[in-house]
């Protein structure tokens, strides 16, 4: 059993360190786990993504064509990995910043206004936890406990204050990636 | 890698900077010095390659690390330290080429580190990392082997691995080993005169160095080999990759295993000495065999040398620091099943170019 998430966006919008906190909470809870960072000439045009995957046996190839679940943070992100999401996978769109619907049928689309959520906690560098909040509602890849636990396991002392914050935003994406799949169901 | 060298004893590391292997240099010239040892950047990878050299003869763990186009320029260090029988640890992290090529990762240095690089009769431990974890396990396997065959140990790695996070764990801190061993230099007043050369001016005394480096290669090749296996048992197509590859070709295996295809995996961890028995034991129950590479090539070559012609060889690779993706070998799977082919005498690369020009348009 494995998943492959990719984490897309502007660079500044936490895209890397959103794959972290998911590898990091994947490796502490015992599962097989790759982070990489895109690698190529797109991370000089301003956008940044990063592929992680989660398994519970040997991984192989760290990167794929067709990923399971896509956090696609803006516009260009989505216009890229919505035609590669695999059938039947997930698409995690920021609604705050992305102006059009998903037009595939056989994915199924959470739309999440993240910026603003993350605005209205009080910090817009939320923006990712909030997504990923949503990626933990939308599936049973790691669970919610998991994540917060290696949030603060891995997040340096002096930042602690930040996590009560990072916690909401984590449980306000999950809300509203349940809600939507409720509906959809 | 570096964090790994140092805790396996490495007392001097000499280097020049080249992407995309410079946050190990820079990982070490933080904590040699905290450790007490020695971390020179050298003017140029020649100079880095003869401190190498140097510091080798003193029977210390000395170690460079560099990418591609630097460790052409190491070959004639290299050779002189085949030459001179002194252990030395190389990491070389490759990237796209040939010429100053790019920084993407690549395999295309194979034939380099595996057959040759440097002039003469020589042989070289070759090590191939596919995962974190095991860029961490070689790279102090390498530091064994390199002082107990008194060879040259590379650690060949690519750029995607240098990039890649990964749970891993590393080993615990060695202490240093006290005393030399007995044919170090160390400058001891007092007792008999030890010299090291790779200078034999009577041809009957480079051939007993030559005969001597070639019993000590057997030795190797009887005790060093290192592969592991997937799916093999009842594999019907059988896949070869090492490194990068090799974890892109295990991908695919699943998939076609899910898909209900037989297939298997055997991933050479030492390409130098090959395994080459394994691989032949592999060829004969299998029905093709297809070797999966980030060159043109290469280890192509080692993989029919062991089967013989007891089944087809085929290939696929990207080349050029282009990273081949689960889906293309995959496709090459199927392929091979639906129609295993008798013979590929002689057509394996003209046949995958024009393959992978339908890849290359339809990306």
């Amino acid at each position: 059993m494995q998943t492959e998430i990719i984490v897309a966006g502007f660079g500044g919008q936490g895209v890397l360190f959103a794959g972290q906190v998911l590898a990091y909470a994947a490796m502490d809870h015992g599962l097989h786990v790759t982070w990489i960072p895109s690698y190529g000439p797109e991370m000089r045009g301003g956008t940044a993504n990063c592929t992680v995957i989660i398994a519970d046996e040997e991984i192989g190839a760290p990167l794929v064509k067709h990923p399971k679940a896509v956090i696609a943070l803006n516009r260009p992100s989505l216009d890229k990995y919505e035609p590669l999401v695999t059938a039947g996978g997930l698409l995690l769109v920021n609604a705050s910043l992305i102006d059009r619907p998903v037009a595939r049928e056989d994915v199924q689309a959470v739309y999440v206004p993240a910026n603003e959520i993350a605005e209205r906690l009080g910090d817009k560098r939320l923006t990712n936890m909030v997504m990923v909040g949503a990626l933990l509602g939308a599936t049973g890849v790691l669970e919610m406990n998991a994540v917060q636990e290696s949030l603060k396991a891995h997040l340096p002392a002096k930042h602690h204050r930040l996590l009560p914050a990072n916690y909401q935003a984590l449980e306000e994406g999950a809300q509203i990636a349940r809600e939507t799949l409720a509906q959809a169901a | 890698m570096a964090e790994a060298a140092l805790r396996a004893g490495c007392e001097a590391y000499f280097g020049y900077p080249i992407t995309p292997q410079t946050e190990l240099l820079e990982h070490m010239a933080a904590r040699m010095p905290e450790l007490g040892r020695a971390f020179v950047q050298a003017e140029s990878e020649v100079a880095a390659i003869n401190m190498v050299y140097g510091a080798a003869c003193t029977g210390k763990r000395v170690m460079t690390s560099s990418s591609s186009p630097g460790v052409s320029l190491m070959m004639e260090g290299l050779s002189y330290i085949a030459g001179t029988e002194v252990p030395a640890v190389i990491i070389d992290v490759m990237r796209g080429g040939p010429g100053l090529g790019n920084i993407a990762p690549a395999q295309a240095d194979y034939h380099q580190m595996v057959h040759g690089g440097g002039h003469g009769d020589y042989k070289q431990i070759v090590l191939a990392p596919a995962s974190v974890q095991e860029a961490i396990d070689l790279t102090v396997l390498a530091f064994d082997l390199a002082e107990k065959y008194r060879s040259i140990a590379v650690v060949l790695a690519d750029g995607s691995l240098g990039q890649m996070m990964e749970p891993a764990e590393l080993p615990p801190m060695q202490p240093l080993k006290k005393g030399a061993p007995e044919w170090a230099v160390t400058g001891e007043p007092g007792r008999p005169r030890r010299q090291l050369t790779s200078i034999y001016l009577q041809p009957e005394d480079e051939e007993t160095t030559n005969i001597r480096l070639l019993r000590r290669w057997m030795e190797i090749e009887a005790n060093e080999v290192r592969y592991q296996g997937y799916y093999l048992e009842d594999a019907e197509i059988v896949l070869v990759g090492f490194g990068t590859s090799g974890r892109v070709a295990l991908s695919a295996v699943r998939q076609a295993r899910a898909e209900g295809i037989r297939a298997g995996l055997l991933r050479p961890i030492s390409l130098s000495p090959f395994p080459t028995e394994a691989v032949k034991a592999a060829a004969q129950s299998a029905k093709a065999m297809l070797v999966v590479e980030m060159n043109a090539g290469q280890m192509l070559t080692d993989v029919k040398l062991a089967v013989q012609g007891a089944c087809p060889v085929d290939f696929y690779g990207r080349m050029g620091g282009v990273v081949p993706l689960p889906d293309e070998v995959l496709a090459e799977i199927r392929r091979l099943h639906a129609n295993p082919p008798a013979d590929l005498n002689g057509h394996t690369r003209a046949a995958w170019l024009d393959r992978l020009e339908l890849v290359r348009g339809g990306n």
